[in-house]
């Protein structure tokens, strides 16, 4: 048996600033973590899984995610997925994935114009095997999480949304209007089920004073 | 010499333009005259003479210069 910990990939790009708080929680998870630049790709055989967090990646120029979707780290995290391997993307992750066409819809501003930054109730869809597990003791798909952004209003064709119902690409469910996403989006998964994108932040609910201890959940217990 | 081409990239009719929206009605409680607002982008790209070729110009729009799920362009020369 080794003992080397199971590693997960973080990647950064300039602007990101979820960075540490991603690489804390996973290390208190039980997992090693390592940054991966934005303008470098990676052997895809030295991480389990790959997180992309929030942030503004290229100071949102253009669009949300459109640059960093574009860069070289992206390949390799593509190649990653393309494994069937799980990717994980929170809040500008997401809209990176999205923009890179790993995930379905897009992530436009806000009904409201304004910056929702408060913690919100979730309900979690179609389970996987990675990045969610039950609350052992309550078996509960209902959660707490922070948001804090300006554009997560999911958008999607008619089509697109239809699709993404029909084939449980739906992850989470905001339990009420949070910022006009179609159908209460907050988050979604690829249609083979192993790339994830969530406009809430797990990273930001680690313990009860935090407003939320919801966070671990989304971590598979390490050798499990 | 070079050449430059403009690209105006628009939401798309179907889009709820919130921004456009909030302009608006902030015109409208103005007093003015305006129905609706939509706000887009435009974008300036500078070529060599002769480099600007319908091809290329295509081969950049599709490299994420807009977003067909959410963003409509045309193209115009100056």
């Amino acid at each position: 048996m080794s003992n080397r910990k199971t590693k997960i990939g973080v990647a950064r790009f300039w602007g990101t600033n979820c960075d540490y708080d991603v690489k804390k929680w996973v290390e208190l998870a039980g997992y090693e973590a390592d940054f991966l630049w934005f303008q470098d790709q990676f052997n895809i055989n030295d991480y389990e899984s790959i997180i992309i967090p929030g942030g503004f990646s290229y100071g949102d120029y253009l669009r949300c995610g459109a640059l960093a979707a574009r860069s070289p780290v992206m390949k390799s995290v593509r190649e990653f997925a393309e494994k069937g391997k799980p990717v994980l993307g929170i809040c500008n992750g997401f809209q990176i994935l999205c923009e890179a066409g790993l995930l379905p819809g897009a992530l436009v501003r806000n009904e409201k114009q304004k910056f929702q930054d408060r913690i919100i109730d979730l309900e979690v869809k179609n389970i996987s095997s990675y990045f969610f597990r039950t609350s052992a003791n309550t078996g509960s798909t209902q959660i707490k999480l922070p948001i804090a952004h300006g554009e997560g209003r999911f958008y999607g064709s008619a089509d697109d949304l239809k699709k993404i119902q029909d084939n449980n690409q739906v992850w989470m469910k905001y339990t009420g209007n949070v910022n006009g996403s179609l159908n209460e989006i907050a988050g979604v998964k690829s249609l083979k089920h192993n790339v994830f994108g969530l406009m809430p932040h797990p990273e930001r609910a680690l313990y009860s004073w935090m407003g939320s201890g919801d966070g671990f959940l989304f971590l598979p217990e390490v050798g499990a | 010499m070079s050449k430059i081409i403009g690209i105006k990239i628009m939401p798309r009719d179907v889009l709820l333009d919130s921004q456009g929206r909030t302009v608006a009605s902030h015109l409208q409680s103005e007093g003015l005259k305006v129905n609706d607002c939509r706000i887009g982008k435009y974008i300036e790209l500078e070529f060599n003479d002769g480099a600007a070729t319908p091809a290329e110009i295509e081969k950049i729009l599709k490299n994420g210069l807009y977003n067909p799920l959410i963003e409509k362009y045309e193209v115009l020369e100056t």
